[in-house]
């Protein structure tokens, strides 16, 4: 496997009234070629600050204050977050989709415009071509009569649909990498399951790499080839997807997995939440942020700071004391 | 027994564009003083145009022999002190207005519009200076802005039309800022930039657009505002200068004839009232046509 793009000790914080949030904290991982990424947390754990980052998007009063992003043996960082270099990378080499399909196009213009402005931008194909295009992307993200529909506008979409005309859009320039953020979050489990489907398909086909940012684990597992788990701005394990369902080795995944309901489990057997709230994040304590929730910790978790990623078993990396190799879930 | 089922699709048409625009018409005819607003619009842009073909007398012309008449079936309005036809003067007069406010409302909003983007969009210091200077012309009323301005510039419509325009760049800037704050949180603008849009095309293509319902409803307002304001200019002497007809020095020149021959004032004061009266309706269906947050009340 090829190296795509390396993220090393990424931060990035926002400065507010109360204090400095330190939203991502010292964050690294590693894209390979073709490969099918997830980045797991809950809210606020900066997963997709950290994405948003990757691509400076950051909005004051957020602030990248350290790291580097290695993508084609640049550090895109170096780049002036609106300079020319950045804008020649978004949507080209790096593209995104969001959250909520709903509000992601904008709703005085039409599909055409908006999928032809990248093509245009980008390619610096001319108007028809770049319309023979669209029309070419919106069926292969399974959108019926796309010919027809092209000039529709927004409003004359259904969410799902919406969220197809986003990949195209995201996918219309080749790009290396696919940032989906929470792409299937707002909407219903079977349109979901088509959508990563799909997204799935597309990235193979464009022989680009995905990265699912996402709270759900379940839609990661399938899909996925590594995931990483963020809590409180940092990764607190990482590892294929085996590793993280089947030897969850730090306290935080090990919760997570098991309030999640599971079909193999015997009827009535209750779901075990994680108790406690997350952390402010506004002078975060130097031991580890998971430590007032924790069933695990012992001693040394109280007197030495959050320890570094340690690999537990080849590619696997946890952020923990505890010796949690012994009790299985 | 069972009928024969026609499985052909019906043919489709593709209405959803038209629904759009006849919802739009819908809602903005609904009212009849919105129906009358238009009309008198109308009336008046038509007698603009078609002035030197609808006006009996040369508006200009002085005819000392006969001033002051009352109204008459030679003069339906009577004539003013030079002997001039108050008719044909106020029907020029409409040139006048319209153009004024025509150009008015574009320059000032324009300018007003370009700041309110600017600012709303990078926030921050840019923000900071443009609003307090915003803030501060505020301070002044606007009439007193634009008495200020004229002044100084002198009369002339370009003067007056340059005084107005300045005074009503704070009320566009200080709309256009409030509404790109809210519009430029959608995701879309996000994700304009995210595919690699420079800052000039999100303001532009993705903001600008989406800010726009409820300006074109202030500019529809101003419009009968800055008929009002270069009347109220005119009329203190330092507007568009004489001989040239406007409602406004029409109004004033009648103002010492008031008790004998009060038509010289009443006609112009009556056309303005119309097209204020006028503008602000329209201005008020397009609100309720444009406005989202109406929907399915009205």
């Amino acid at each position: 496997m090829v190296e795509l793009l390396r993220v090393n000790n990424l931060v990035t914080q926002f400065k507010t009234d109360n204090g400095v949030v330190k939203a991502v904290d010292g964050v690294s991982y590693y894209i390979d070629e073709q490969e099918i990424f997830g980045l797991v947390g809950e809210s606020g754990c900066g997963k997709s600050v950290s994405q948003l980052s990757v691509m400076q998007l950051i909005n004051a009063p957020g602030e990248i204050v350290g790291g580097e992003v290695i993508f084609e043996g640049q550090n895109l960082l170096k780049y002036a977050a609106h300079g020319h270099e950045m804008r020649s990378i978004r949507g080209a080499k790096i593209s995104m989709i969001f959250q909520e399909p709903m509000t992601s196009l904008n709703p005085v213009l039409t599909i055409s415009q908006q999928l032809t402005e990248m093509l245009i931008l980008h390619l610096k194909m001319n108007h028809e071509a770049a319309r023979k295009r669209a029309i070419e992307l919106m069926g292969l993200v399974g959108i019926p009569a796309a010919e027809r529909r092209i000039d529709d506008y927004p409003h004359n979409f259904s969410g799902g649909m919406r969220q197809r005309v986003m990949i195209a859009m995201a996918l219309s320039c080749n790009p290396r990498i696919l940032i989906a953020d929470e792409p299937t979050t707002a909407l219903d489990v079977t349109t979901q399951a088509q959508l990563l489907e799909l997204m799935k398909d597309m990235v193979q086909r464009f022989r680009a790499s995905l990265v699912i940012v996402t709270h759900n684990l379940g839609v990661v597992a399938r899909y996925a080839q590594r995931i990483y788990i963020m809590y409180a701005g940092r990764i607190v394990e990482s590892g294929t997807t085996k590793d993280i369902f089947r030897t969850p080795r730090h306290p935080y995944t090990m919760g997570l997995l098991k309030s999640i309901p599971r079909l193999d489990e015997a009827e009535g057997t209750k779901l075990v939440p994680i108790d406690g709230l997350p952390p402010n994040l506004i002078n975060m304590p130097r031991t580890c942020a998971f430590l007032p929730r924790c069933s695990w910790r012992i001693d040394k978790c109280f007197k030495e700071p959050w320890p570094e990623l340690t690999p537990v078993n080849g590619n696997h990396f946890i952020r923990c004391y505890a010796d949690t190799k012994e009790v299985r879930p | 027994m069972s009928k024969e089922v026609n499985l052909k699709p019906a043919p489709v048409k593709n209405t959803r564009h038209v629904s759009e625009i006849r919802r739009f018409f819908k809602v903005f005819f609904s009212r009849w003083v919105v129906v009358l607003g238009m009309v008198i619009i109308l009336f008046f842009i038509i007698a603009a145009i078609f002035a030197p073909w609808v006006a009996p007398y040369n508006p200009d012309k002085i005819d000392m022999n006969n001033a002051l008449l009352q109204p008459s079936k030679a003069h339906l309005l009577g004539t003013d002190s030079l002997g001039r036809d108050t008719l044909s003067r106020t029907i020029y007069g409409t040139r006048i207005s319209l153009e004024i406010g025509f150009f008015v409302v574009v320059l000032g909003s324009a300018a007003g519009m370009a700041l309110g983007l600017v600012a709303g969009y990078f926030g921050g210091w840019i923000q900071a200076i443009v609003m307090r200077f915003i803030d501060t012309m505020m301070a002044f009323p606007m009439l007193i802005l634009a008495l200020l301005i004229a002044s100084l510039l002198g009369g002339g419509i370009n003067n007056v039309i340059m005084a107005l325009a300045f005074a009503m760049v704070p009320a566009y800037a200080r709309l256009m800022c409030g509404q790109v704050m809210t519009v430029r949180e959608n995701d879309y603008v996000l994700a304009g930039r995210s595919m690699g849009a420079s800052h000039t095309r999100i303001m532009l293509r993705h903001l600008l657009p989406n800010c726009f319902p409820p300006l074109i409803v202030m500019m529809t307002m101003m419009l009968g505002t800055t008929i009002l304001a270069e009347a109220g200019l005119s009329f203190l002497g330092i507007g568009v200068q004489p001989p040239v007809a406007t409602w406004g020095n029409m109004v004033n020149d009648g103002r010492q004839y008031l008790v004998t021959n009060p038509i010289l004032s009443f006609a112009p004061g009556l056309a303005i009232m119309l097209v204020v009266y006028a503008f602000n309706m329209v201005g008020d269906g397009l609100r309720d046509a444009l406005d989202p947050q109406l929907r399915g009340i009205l």
